[in-house]
């Protein structure tokens, strides 16, 4: 806990810095005619975000936040194993989105994580993991016209959609 | 008489047909999320805005409140039956309401909150119909200084009154600020903060892909964290007999719900405060009133009915800024706002004189929904508890799966999911660090009018920042804000100069 907070606070103060440089591609002073500069508010903001950094690296150092006295881990080691499992099953759906499309994805993402996390029967997870696209489908693509994307499930789909509208 | 007028026309839209079905749809659906342990009113909102772009402007709006009212009822299913908050809202009812279940009196204690919350609610509506009109006609006069005024005493609650670490609440303003500046600058139409020149960011980042990524994929990842092991789910029994007799006993609480709902609607007006200190507050006033200080925390009703009266109160009292000023109350009025201006409607007084129907539409179908949360809650009481036994392990995935086509749905960009994911981690690792996520919700939704009513406000007076201060109305609010801003300051020297007092009255 002790260094995830001292950690953060400096990842924090670089991406500031850099927030500051990147503001400054615009003008941050006063333009004549139209006021502050484009890049002044995030500019100032950014300033603002490195001090607050700082200030939270001194009082990390003066130990004045309960973080910084705890001896705890930032997390326990068993929650650390299924809370890094959970968000790499995550990346790894919302990356394969790009390949096999939303519907490729979804049911994928159900069986991990209901037979394999939560261990449930066959039924009840091949279930869930098979209607849930069918009614994000007639939710979003029929009812809302919101395309999802297929990557390349495309073609599946062109069937589908002679029949719906 | 013209506002009687008025909230009748409201009445004639909230109960069209489709209007009334959604206003019963979304008090079940708030219900069913409030139940579920830690999922509160901002997640279902949060996460369900995207599903609303099927209906108009008017009946979306008229949904998402009737979940946030729904789930403000759901909350105190989850903290009596299980003894785990339904949300951070209903903290408060867990002291009394969990003592009551374990004494085999869960029935009563889920009577007790569903009638506190319903009274809570219709009070905080009366007061809300009456006070709101007035308001926004002041507010009509309102120029940019006196708006960015109002957005600084915004962000002032959560220094001042907020109690979270001063630095981190800071840094959560600035960074949800800075947020909503990237893409194309307002004024000058040039390209800004694009990191690594990628396409996506010239669209800005939208505030739905920050509140569904903290709301839904953290607060998830919070829940599967520190929900581990089993609970205990409490027996109710329930019958019709049962629930007339808890109804008869609740007389005895008039004072109390009635002191909980006009301490929620106020508090609740407040940015940084809102349903959850509302709540522990009454809690508070009701134990210091009552004449058996004694019995609180050991299952007195009035520690059940005093937090769940001014948590609905609260949410209520949370909605009047959002119209009458443009300013939320809450984090879920912050995304109702946002959702708010993708619809199209610009928030704030202009609201009154020029979406009538809106207004008084939404306002109206508070009444409705107040009144279908209460049958709807006591009628299917055990429906609830059954909920509450679901695995979180089927939740989950369905609430990961609604996120990431949720955050698609609105600019149908993968940037914004990758985004939405990246949010979601770091969210929760920073919450974990007591980093507040509320004020950063908020500055990003209101960021674009807080840069273009500070930019124009300095182009009037030729780059003073004294425009703030010379007009009478903005001038207040600015003093105000100053001032809560500083009471960290202020309350540091207070505690120095009695430690000093203290120490010179010891030699």
């Amino acid at each position: 806990m002790r260094r995830a907070e001292l950690i953060m606070a400096i990842v924090m103060a670089i991406f500031s810095a850099y927030l500051m440089s990147k503001s400054a591609e615009l003008p941050i002073g006063w333009v004549k005619g139209s006021g502050p500069g484009g890049g002044a508010f995030p500019f100032w903001l950014s300033l603002g975000m490195l001090i607050c950094s700082l200030w939270i690296i001194v009082r990390w150092f003066m130990r004045a936040t309960p973080q910084s006295r705890s001896s705890h881990p930032f997390l326990e080691s068993h929650a650390l194993a299924l809370v890094f499992m959970v968000i790499a099953a995550l990346v790894a759906m919302v990356g394969s989105i790009h390949f096999i499309g939303v519907y490729g994805a979804v049911p994928l993402f159900f069986i991990f994580y209901m037979r394999f996390l939560g261990r449930h029967s066959w039924t009840s997870t091949l279930t869930l993991a098979l209607s849930t696209p069918v009614v994000t489908f007639l939710f979003f693509e029929i009812l809302l016209h919101i395309t999802l994307p297929k990557g390349a499930t495309e073609e599946l789909f062109y069937p589908l959609f002679d029949f719906f509208m | 008489m013209e506002i009687i007028q008025h909230l009748l026309d409201g009445f004639l839209v909230a109960l069209q047909p489709m209007n009334l079905f959604l206003v019963i749809a979304g008090c079940a659906v708030g219900l069913f999320i409030g139940a579920m342990p830690g999922l509160g009113s901002v997640n279902g909102v949060a996460i369900l805005l995207p599903v609303t772009f099927i209906v108009p402007p008017t009946s979306a709006i008229i949904f998402l409140a009737a979940i946030y009212y729904g789930a403000m009822y759901g909350g105190a299913i989850s903290s009596i039956m299980l003894g785990i908050p339904g949300a951070s809202t209903a903290v408060a009812t867990t002291f009394d309401g969990r003592p009551l279940a374990l004494k085999g009196m869960a029935d009563k204690a889920l009577v007790a909150a569903a009638v506190a919350s319903f009274a809570g609610g219709t009070i905080s509506i009366i007061l809300f119909t009456a006070f709101a009109p007035p308001l926004a006609k002041v507010a009509l006069a309102f120029g940019s200084p006196e708006e960015f005024a109002l957005m600084m005493l915004a962000f002032g609650t959560f220094v001042g009154l907020g109690g979270d670490d001063i630095p981190k609440t800071l840094f959560s303003i600035c960074i949800g600020l800075v947020m909503s500046a990237v893409g194309l600058d307002i004024i000058s139409g040039r390209p800004r903060l694009i990191f690594g020149d990628i396409p996506g960011f010239f669209h800005g980042i939208n505030f739905l892909v920050l509140a569904i990524g903290i709301y839904g994929i953290g607060e998830i990842l919070w829940t599967i964290e520190s929900s581990r092991g089993g609970v205990q789910v409490s027996q109710a029994v329930v019958s019709v007999k049962r629930i007339l007799a808890a109804l008869r006993e609740l007389v005895k609480s008039t004072k109390t719900i009635l002191m909980g709902s006009f301490v929620g609607f106020f508090v609740g007006l407040l940015p940084a405060a809102g349903a959850t200190p509302a709540s522990i507050m009454s809690y508070g006033f009701a134990k210091t009133m009552s004449s058996k200080p004694g019995s609180f925390g050991k299952g007195n009703i009035d520690g059940v009915t005093a937090p769940e009266s001014a948590n609905n109160a609260a949410s209520t009292g949370s909605m009047l800024p959002m119209l009458t000023l443009g300013i939320p109350g809450s984090p879920t009025t912050a995304i109702l706002l946002g959702g708010m201006v993708i619809w199209g409607l610009e928030p704030g007084p202009r609201l009154f004189v020029d979406q009538t129907e809106f207004v008084w539409g939404l306002i109206a179908s508070l009444y409705v929904a107040n009144f279908f949360a209460i049958v709807l809650n006591i009628a299917f009481i055990p429906l609830f508890v059954w909920v509450l036994k679901l695995p979180f392990t089927i939740l989950a995935p369905i609430i990961f799966v609604l996120c990431v086509v949720g955050g698609y749905a609105p600019t149908q960009d993968m940037h914004d999911v990758w985004l939405m994911l990246l949010f979601g981690v770091v969210g929760y690792f920073m919450r974990k660090l007591d980093y507040p996520m509320a004020p950063m919700v908020l500055a990003i939704v209101l960021g674009p009018l807080a840069e273009l009513s500070l930019r124009q406000s300095l182009l009037q007076s030729h780059g003073s920042v004294l425009v703030f201060f010379e007009r009478p109305i903005s001038g207040v609010i600015m003093v105000f804000a100053v001032l809560l801003f500083l009471t960290p300051v202020i309350r540091a020297a207070m505690r120095s100069i009695t430690a000093r007092r203290a120490g010179s009255a010891g030699e």
